[in-house]
């Protein structure tokens, strides 16, 4: 079977690493996620009409009617208005905006109505912030007693890594970042991790049985052996992904796009990333075989 | 060597399939549209039943079978889910208003399954329609409300004991007594310290005046604002019931929310005015002339005329002490409530107007509400909230004789009124107001489309894996693909025994768990295929490879295991639901994954001689 040096090819990768990672930190700090209505509160209405209405007339009936601070847009199809306003939820908006819009002789029927209030949003946001955070230190709390130290930072900073250029793509095309993309983002982290923790088990086996130590090479191997495992389960992971983006529905597409993109970065992290950043933190054969209980393997200064 | 099993892991296998198989089963009945009768106080029998039955008929209305399910409950199934609404008319015009008519989807699962005690999954409000609040509890409204009450029962206790005081005066977390000289004060507290221990009791002294400070503990208001949030969530859960709607949600959320989630539902408005309805009543006597003005106070009447009537300050009895009330209609034809009080407020009513007859005693409705509004504070969107209170007097009457525990109250506007006051009488006051922080509203249609995409994707996405699986791995992606639909079947039966609620995320959860179900046959497959490279022997190598990759398939599915119950803890609804699928998916798969696909091989290749490995 054809063995292809990935190590060698690390510094690209790492230079593709970074070049994503600044695009992504830039999109966040420049454009901001476009937070859906689960974070920033808020009232959404969606509504079916019987034939294709024009948005331009929609706005003016909703401006007519007294309505502040509102968008409309097409959700999924011509017929689907999604109709976003900044005002709280007083009594039955959804009803509202129907007989607003009715006036104009449309047949409309009203498919959701949802209300967010603010204060709701905000908690929400730290609460997904904090689990990020926590699913992030459990992993690392795992990953540091099931192999060692280093391979728990490379692992988390292969996880941060994925999940900033999920959040970064969003930002940059504006997608809008709801509650089930965070699920989606939770998932990616999930997976991500499946992936390394593959290409490290196989790290850490190939450590004990061999005796060269050029730990480069050893790598290869161990990311050559498992290549066709990555391929196989990203593959059939993206396989389902797209028959959820293409056939599930408006309401779950951001969830397979933030899915789809987080598998696509997590292939490629839990290769160059996650194995990659093991050479930099300088893994010695030590790490893994301790010659002595207790001895202090960390010799940088 | 061989690949063999002992008998007794066969057999486990088989008994966890077999139970997978039967739990899952519920799901493939679909569930009938139907409309649901319940009644509280009339009777509900074959008469009525065959009584709607007939009107429905003659309405051109299919009725697929009429049964009681309980006592106070039939459920009417129908043929056709579009006809579900007009039949609920029709039954809802057929039956008087005692009874309380409800769109619901009743399970068709054979009895020998129900039996078994195997039920579907409950599918969430995104898939079944409905409406969805969450709810805030005010909780200093809370603590201020108890303060009041506290103040109105120590001045009774004050009087009684002939301790003059000044005035008492509420304001956070603390009360606040006058007095004219430290000698009353002194007494006072005495008094106060036996029957109140949850304060903490300080004098103050401002040039003559004499003050007593009450402040409530910590913990007391921690039990104050706990008992609300309780006490709310009983009320709302008594107003659901009496909407009459099928499997209602009524859940605690956190120190202070509550969540109520009712399926079926689309008139919002009627049921947010009946869950978030503050309204109470209070009975007070009128204020004697000579009442010192400490002691009184001034309310409007609610016809909107411009008079006013003094009332004393203290409180006979509040609506909280009414058992039953229903609506009805005095000789003239107006609208009337008909109250039943408890145990306690029968002999408190009894005792006051025993002694008062011939005074004015009033009856005062009392309503808090809050506006929010939106202003925009330092560049910033922020919500502020207005609690309004307004008590106004429906009636105001000279008692004629001793009252009892059974009275009515007259001065209401309208029947529907009336009604709606009887509701919230019976059903209890909130001990705290209430507010709606989240709503949503999910149309039928979408929640019908919702499921029709959601299976059509998994349906699609398990078909890609199988022939992905077939084409990679040949004889063995037959095996991979058995043991990948007995991971769905596990899956669904697992959710359904727990009680799951399947929603939309839950759906996308089931889809994903289909593609990363097969990562532990890859894993084995491709250890097994190295270890041919190797020049293993083909039995040999089906052992090094399941025994290899056994580490790494733990290794992997622990730790998503563990994002996966961060994501349940963190989540809310919909979230949780996916949390609850991937978490269950991971443990089904591994399960699967290695039992299963292990047992098969074994089964069929494991006892024999082979040259080739068809991987």
């Amino acid at each position: 079977m054809r063995q292809f040096d990935f190590m060698g090819k690390r510094r690209i990768a790492f230079i593709v690493s970074i070049a994503l990672t600044i695009v992504s930190v830039a999109a966040l700090a420049l454009l901001n996620l476009n937070l859906g209505l689960d974070f920033t509160g808020g009232t959404v209405v969606e509504l079916h009409y019987a034939a294709a209405p024009s948005l331009d007339d929609i706005r003016s009936l909703l401006a007519n009617s007294g309505f502040e601070n509102f968008s409309v847009q097409t959700f999924g199809a011509t017929d689907e208005i999604l109709v976003r306003l900044q005002q709280t939820f007083s009594n039955d908006v959804g009803n509202q905006v129907v007989s607003a819009l009715s006036s104009g002789n449309a047949s409309i029927e009203l498919v959701r109505a949802e209300f967010v209030g603010a204060q709701v949003g905000d908690q929400l946001r730290d609460q997904s912030g904090l689990g990020m955070l926590v699913a992030l230190a459990g992993v690392a709390i795992y990953v540091a007693f099931r192999f060692q130290y280093k391979f728990a930072l490379c692992a988390i900073i292969s996880l941060g890594h994925d999940v900033l250029i999920v959040l970064g793509l969003f930002a940059l095309f504006q997608w809008e970042f709801d509650l089930t993309v965070l699920a989606g983002i939770m998932a990616v982290i999930g997976y991500s991790l499946n992936d390394t923790i593959i290409v490290y088990d196989r790290i850490r086996e190939n450590i004990r049985l061999s005796r060269s130590e050029d730990l480069a090479q050893i790598f290869n191997e161990a990311i050559n052996q498992t290549l066709s495992r990555t391929l196989a389960t990203s593959g059939t992971t993206l396989l389902v992904l797209f028959a959820l983006f293409f056939l599930g529905g408006d309401m779950i597409h951001n969830f397979a796009i933030s899915l789809i993109l987080g598998i696509v970065a997590g292939t490629f992290s839990s290769v160059y990333v996650a194995a990659a950043l093991l050479i930099v933190f300088k893994l010695e054969r030590q790490d893994l075989i301790p010659v002595k209980k207790g001895e202090v393997v960390d010799d940088t200064p | 060597m061989l690949n063999r099993y002992p008998l007794w892991k066969y057999l486990l296998i088989l008994i966890v399939c077999i139970v997978g198989v039967i739990y899952a089963l519920p799901n493939l009945y679909p569930q009938d549209p139907a409309v649901q009768i319940s009644t509280t106080n009339g009777s509900l029998g074959s008469q009525q039943l065959d009584r709607v039955t007939q009107a429905l008929t003659d309405d051109d209305i299919q009725v697929k079978s009429a049964a009681m399910t309980g006592n106070n409950t039939a459920l009417i199934r129908l043929d056709d889910a579009e006809q579900q609404l007009p039949a609920r008319d029709v039954v809802d015009k057929a039956l008087d208003d005692k009874y309380t008519v409800a769109l619901n989807l009743a399970d068709s699962t054979p009895s020998w399954l129900t039996s078994l005690s195997a039920a579907p999954m409950k599918l969430g409000l995104d898939l079944r329609g409905g409406v969805h609040f969450l709810l805030e509890v005010d909780m200093d409204a809370a603590v201020e409300q108890r303060l009041k009450a506290t103040a109105s029962a120590i001045r009774a206790d004050l009087r009684d004991e002939r301790i003059r005081y000044r005035g008492t005066d509420v304001d956070d977390n603390a009360l606040h007594l006058e007095f004219a000289n430290s000698e009353d004060r002194d007494a006072a507290r005495d008094q106060i310290s036996q029957t109140f221990s949850e304060f903490q009791l300080e004098d103050r002294d401002e040039g003559r005046r004499a003050y007593l400070d009450m402040t409530l503990t910590e913990q007391s208001i921690k039990d104050i604002q706990d008992y609300a949030v309780q006490q709310n969530l009983t009320t709302i859960r008594n107003r659901v019931n009496e909407l009459g709607v099928s499997e209602p949600l009524v859940q605690r959320q956190g120190p202070s929310r509550i969540v109520v989630e009712l399926p079926g539902v689309q008139d919002t408005a009627e049921a947010k005015r009946i869950v978030g309805a503050t309204a109470n009543l209070e009975f007070r006597l009128e204020a004697r002339p000579d009442t010192p003005d400490a002691e009184t106070e001034t309310f409007p009447f609610r016809n909107g005329s411009q008079r006013t009537a003094t009332l004393s300050r203290d409180v006979i009895i509040t609506g909280d002490r009414v058992s039953s009330a229903s609506q009805g209609f005095d000789q003239n034809g107006r609208p009337q409530v008909n109250i039943n009080l408890d145990g306690t407020g029968g002999s408190l009513m009894n005792q006051a107007t025993r002694t008062n007859i011939g005074r004015n005693m009033a009856v005062l409705y009392i309503d808090h509400s809050t506006d929010t509004r939106t202003v925009t504070k330092d560049g910033k969107q922020v919500e502020e909230r207005i609690p309004t209170t307004s008590r106004s007097i429906i009636s105001l009457a000279t008692v004629q004789s001793a009252l009892s525990n059974r009275f009515r109250i007259t001065g209401l506007d309208s029947p529907t009124e009336a009604s709606e006051l009887a509701l919230l009488l019976r059903s209890g006051s909130l001990a705290a107001p209430i507010y709606f922080v989240q709503e949503r509203t999910i149309g039928p249609s979408l929640g019908a489309q919702n499921i029709e995409r959601g299976i059509f994707s998994v349906l699609v996405g398990g078909l890609l894996v199988v022939a992905f699986m077939l084409i990679r791995y040949k004889a063995f992606g037959v095996i991979a693909n058995v043991a990948l639909a007995v991971n769905l079947v596990l899956l669904i039966a697992a959710m359904s025994l727990l009680g799951a609620t399947l929603t939309l995320p839950g759906i996308a959860g089931i889809v994903l768990t289909l593609g990363m179900a097969v990562d532990a046959n890859v894993l084995i497959y491709e250890r097994i295929r190295e270890e041919l490279r190797q020049k293993t022997l083909p039995q040999q190598a089906i052992h090094a490879g399941y025994g290899r990759a056994f580490t790494s398939i733990v290794d992997a599915n622990l730790t998503t295991l563990l994002v996966a119950v961060v994501l349940f803890s963190i989540g809310t609804g919909p979230i949780k639901g996916f949390a609850v699928t991937l978490s269950l998916g991971i443990l089904t798969s591994m399960f699967t994954g290695i039992m299963v696909s292990r047992a098969l091989v074994n089964l069929s290749i494991g006892g024999k001689p082979l040259k080739k490995l068809w991987i």
